[in-house]
């Protein structure tokens, strides 16, 4: 990552509570707003502390009605604020499916340009914590396929201190995706942050054999994948998205024209998915860069089984990413 | 909070088998979901667990004057619905547990508990989820001409949602025949009521809809039972919807992964004098229908009754991996 600026150790979590303190110290029309962000102190303790610091009228919470508060969101964003919207999480999303892709996504289009929509909307998502079908959902692609929105994916502390920031300075809407399993993760990141920013994707290891594309939860289990790789021998540069929508297409074309075999991971489920995206664009913009065929790792097709051994076998883990790089490498 | 109760004049007729079955009842699911709390901690049951201590008296009121036939729909805090209607106590804690032998093979867990034979259409955790699901249900009810009321249990938050007042308006337009239960614990996770609603006095939420309603205070078994009572008897008769506020109050944390910082411990002390179960057995003692050693008796066989769930789930099965992707589609249907 860095050069040798100073490091200093944080959770996910407390990563995203100072990127919202900061974005609320840094913008006064900047507020909070979501179920029980207030006086319970977040669902998942990420604003905990933060009614104290900022107020109820920064730090609101509402009812349970997430079209209700999403639009509420959107609106305020029209007019001249700039809402942070929390979904508590993205399995709740869908009831705000309507707001965000018939509001925030076309204002802008259908006003002719008069009108933009500078909404953030955070949203955890992923899989990993026992929750059974209806609360372990990685919708990403969902929301990925909707133009007039910029869908952006936390995959690293890294982000998750900066990408707020970055996030509350666009113009249009911005849907932020968080991951609850990795919370209580600690890192490392820079003590003096760097602003990030919304349009490229980030080479997150260098390797020459092979590229593993992926985002979010994807991230750090293929570097840790990518670590065994290397034991044996193989030199796995991962690339991490960030920007599901749009896409940087550059930065993967770059990575893949280099080691000609790309393997992408994510936890959706994979038909329809930001794998098939970007397997096509591989396919389409550089096909004879190849040296195997694209493979893809990604969920099951199945509503995610509450037992342990099932949730775990319904999305990529480590060894399968290791193995599949074997594989693609043995595919010359 | 209280006030504003509406209560039948009908005359209700607690005898000494009564009494003692819906003690009982209240006490299992007690006594299951105190055990439920300790495998958590075992980490034997995982995920989500939401527990209802506390609110035992508005299920066991309820239920109790619902038919085999008739539909239930519950939250994700709907062990004591399930229990209550007969569920087989080892599937529930095997589905807590994740064992295929659970009530719905453990693909669910604590949040998803079916069991078409006895008609209970789960548990659901999107919150509001299953109101309009009810009003479906009933509306099938209605159309096949089966003479059934469906009942949907959920919380105060969620009457803050839209499916709540889309599925209250298509309830009434309709006119089908679902009992609306709201379980007014005052706190939707940490957020209370005063802070979700604009009007707090809940039953008159269905005043817009046309829909009768009344309110009752949830602690109390024989206040529910008597407003349950008049409240099916007016589904059942009119085939109309019905919405019933139970004000109560939950014992215990949200669910385990909550701190409770959004109230204090002074309060949750002044509803515990109020224990439906304490209240319950006082009322039955008082009117001389329950002795030292049969309530003895009853404790004894609850424990029973709990540890042979629990080694029934201790003794389950893991469904194999290789099974992944089952109930993804239906079978295809034999010839
Ligand atoms: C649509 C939706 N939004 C948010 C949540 C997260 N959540 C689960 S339970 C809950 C509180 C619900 O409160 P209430 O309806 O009063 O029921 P209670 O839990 O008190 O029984 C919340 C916010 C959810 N499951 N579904």
């Amino acid at each position: 990552m860095g050069e040798t600026t100073a490091t200093m150790k944080i959770t996910y979590r407390e990563a995203l509570k100072q990127s919202i303190r900061d974005a609320l110290h840094q913008d006064e029309r900047a507020f909070l707003l979501g179920e029980d962000v207030g006086r319970y102190g977040g669902a998942f303790a990420v604003s905990k502390g933060l009614l104290k610091e900022f107020g109820p009228d920064r730090i609101m919470d509402v009812p349970l009605s997430e079209s209700g508060f999403v639009g509420a969101g959107i609106g305020a964003a029209v007019g001249g604020m700039r809402p942070i919207v929390e979904v508590m999480t993205i399995n709740f999303g869908l009831l705000a499916f309507d707001q965000i892709a018939n509001n925030a996504a076309t204002l802008l289009h259908m006003s002719g340009g008069q009108i933009n929509v500078p909404v953030v909307i955070r949203m955890g998502c992923g899989i990993g914590r026992q929750l059974a079908a209806q609360h372990s959902h990685s919708w990403e692609p969902l929301f990925a396929h909707i133009p007039g929105l910029k869908v952006v994916s936390v995959g690293t502390h890294e982000d998750a201190r900066s990408m707020l920031l970055a996030a509350l300075k666009e113009p249009d809407p911005v849907i932020l995706f968080e991951y609850t399993a990795m919370l209580n993760l600690e890192g490392e990141t820079s003590t003096d942050f760097q602003p990030v920013d919304l349009t490229h994707a980030k080479i997150r290891r260098v390797g020459k054999d092979v590229s593993i594309i992926t985002y979010g939860a994807g991230v750090y289990k293929s570097l840790q994948a990518a670590e065994a790789l290397a034991q044996a021998g193989i030199g796995a540069e991962v690339v991490d998205l960030r920007v599901l929508r749009p896409l940087d297409d550059k930065t993967v074309m770059a990575s893949v024209s280099k080691t000609h075999r790309a393997l992408i991971v994510e936890e959706a489920w994979q038909s329809v998915s930001i794998s098939s995206e970007v397997s096509a664009r591989i396919t389409e913009q550089c096909f004879y860069e190849l040296d195997a065929p694209v493979r893809r790792l990604g969920g099951v097709e199945v509503p995610i089984p509450y037992p342990k051994h099932l949730e775990d076998g319904s999305i990529p883990q480590q060894e399968q990413i290791v193995s599949a790089t074997k594989k693609l490498l043995q595919h010359d | 909070m209280m006030g504003n109760e509406v209560l039948t004049t009908d005359a209700l007729q607690i005898d000494r088998e009564l009494g003692q079955q819906l003690l009982y009842q209240m006490m299992m699911v007690r006594r299951f979901e105190e055990k439920s709390a300790e495998l958590y901690t075992k980490e034997k049951i995982r995920g989500f667990l939401h527990l209802y201590i506390g609110e035992e008296a508005v299920a066991a009121g309820v239920m109790h004057y619902l038919k085999p036939e008739d539909n239930i729909l519950c939250t994700y805090r709907e062990h004591g619905q399930a229990i209550i209607r007969g569920i087989d106590l080892g599937a529930i804690m095997a589905e807590l547990y994740g064992k295929q032998e659970g009530c719905s093979k453990g693909r669910g867990g604590s949040m998803h508990l079916f069991d078409t034979k006895t008609k209970f259409y789960g548990g659901n955790a999107i919150v509001a989820g299953h109101l309009p699901l009810a009003v479906g249900l009933a509306l099938a009810d209605k159309k096949m001409k089966r003479k059934q009321v469906t009942c949907c249990f959920f919380g105060e938050g969620a009457a803050a949602e839209g499916e709540f007042h889309e599925a209250m308006n298509l309830a009434s337009l309709w006119q089908v025949p679902v009992l609306f239960v709201c379980e007014n614990n005052l706190y939707a996770m940490g957020t209370a009521l005063q802070y979700t609603h604009a009007v707090t006095d809940l039953k008159t939420k269905a005043l817009g809809y046309g829909m009768p309603s009344a309110s009752v205070d949830g602690m109390d078994l024989t206040a529910v039972l008597k407003a349950a009572k008049q409240a099916i008897k007016t589904v059942r008769e009119s085939g109309k919807p019905f919405f019933l506020v139970c004000n109560t109050y939950r014992f215990r944390a949200h669910s385990m992964f909550d701190a409770e910082l959004y109230r204090e411990k002074a309060e949750v002390d002044e509803w515990k004098k109020r224990d439906p179960i304490l209240q319950f057995t006082k009322y039955l003692r008082d009117h001389a229908l329950l002795s030292d050693d049969e309530l003895k008796k009853t404790e004894n066989r609850i424990e029973k009754e709990i540890q042979t769930a629990v080694d029934f789930a201790e003794a389950g099965t893991w469904e194999p991996l290789d099974q992944l992707t089952r109930f993804v589609y239906s079978d295809p249907v034999k010839p």
